[in-house]
């Protein structure tokens, strides 16, 4: 199924978790934060959320600030 | 000495870290200020090339405290979503909480941020709020439970210096008991100096280190800035008046006419 990663359209398979795409994009390990659809999902829980068709995640990642 | 949320630092430097010309130059500039709290970000990550890890390994040697902001939030709930993923990251309660209002000025959105801070505070965060100098805006983060403000100067990377004195003064005065950290628009050393004479209790610098021609040097120009303002500060300056008054004694002076 497609979702849509950081504004990019990836192919996951039917039902993974966020977790397993996660790994599968090669961030698995990687200290980032997530958000699904639009609302935050914190990193224990990305074992347990189950993606559909079309969801869009936001990966972040540390990155210079003022 | 000054508590950030309970935290005695002993410097009143804190450093922006971006922009920078080269990630080398940055673990320089930051060791050489001698600042204990530097302020990150969060932006998309790819795993092609994972550039965020290598940032953040780079902070994580530098030992220092992290102050993770909301740059570039336009609303209240974008703000809270960013606050809670800054927090899954970085571990810390710690949040510089921008609510921005406007492009040009990037003045923060002062009810957003208020809103925001509420939210926020009762999830247990300990918020740095980026607010201007308005009094009764002040009152209103203060009562929603900030313990430290963070007035501008003036526009984020202007370095313009502190545009209203006579509105910084009054946040001065009229909040006497509340860590005030002037976050934004320094531009030169001699910025950082005055408001530290003014008896502010940090500035936060990020362009006007990172974007010098020797960001190290300037770096070190302004911890000894900081240092300074604080001293005088201590000191108590001297009343300023609006006619001469000669420092020689005028009494003994011979009459040579």
């Amino acid at each position: 199924m497609k979702i849509i990663v950081n504004g990019d359209v990836h192919d996951v398979p039917a039902a993974a978790s966020l977790a397993g795409a996660l790994e599968q994009l090669g961030l698995g390990g990687a200290v980032v934060a997530t958000a699904l659809n639009g609302e935050f999902v914190a990193s224990a829980a990305r074992g347990k959320v189950t993606l559909s068709e079309g969801d869009r995640i936001e990966v972040l990642a540390p990155m210079q600030g003022g | 000495m000054r508590r950030f949320y309970g935290v005695e630092l002993s410097s009143r430097l804190m450093v922006g870290t971006a922009r920078f010309p080269s990630p080398a130059i940055l673990s320089q500039a930051v060791r050489v200020s001698g600042a204990e709290v530097a302020t990150v970000s969060l932006r998309r990550e790819s795993g092609a090339d994972r550039a965020g890890q290598a940032f953040w390994s780079i902070i994580r040697e530098l030992g220092v405290r992290v102050l993770p902001n909301t740059a570039g939030c336009r609303s209240v709930k974008e703000a809270v979503t960013t606050a809670h993923m800054a927090r899954d990251v970085f571990g810390t309660k710690w949040l510089k909480l921008e609510v921005i209002g406007e492009d040009d000025t990037l003045q923060p959105d002062v009810f957003g941020l208020v809103e925001a801070a509420r939210i926020l505070i009762a999830e247990g965060f300990e918020v740095f709020p980026y607010t201007t100098e308005d009094l009764v805006v002040a009152g209103k983060l203060m009562d929603a439970g900030c313990q430290v403000l963070m007035p501008w100067g003036s526009p984020i990377g202007s370095g313009r210096g502190l545009h209203n004195l006579f509105g910084l003064k009054a946040l001065r005065a009229h909040f006497p008991g509340i860590p005030l950290v002037i976050d934004a628009g320094i531009g030169v050393p001699s910025h950082a100096a005055q408001a530290m004479e003014l008896g502010f209790d940090a500035v936060l610098i990020n362009t006007a280190i990172a974007r010098a021609r020797d960001p190290v040097g300037m770096a070190e120009a302004f911890s000894a800035a900081v240092e300074a303002g604080m001293l005088a500060y201590n000191a108590g300056p001297m009343e300023t008046r609006e006619m001469a008054a000669p420092s020689t004694p005028v009494i003994g002076k011979a009459f040579l006419t």
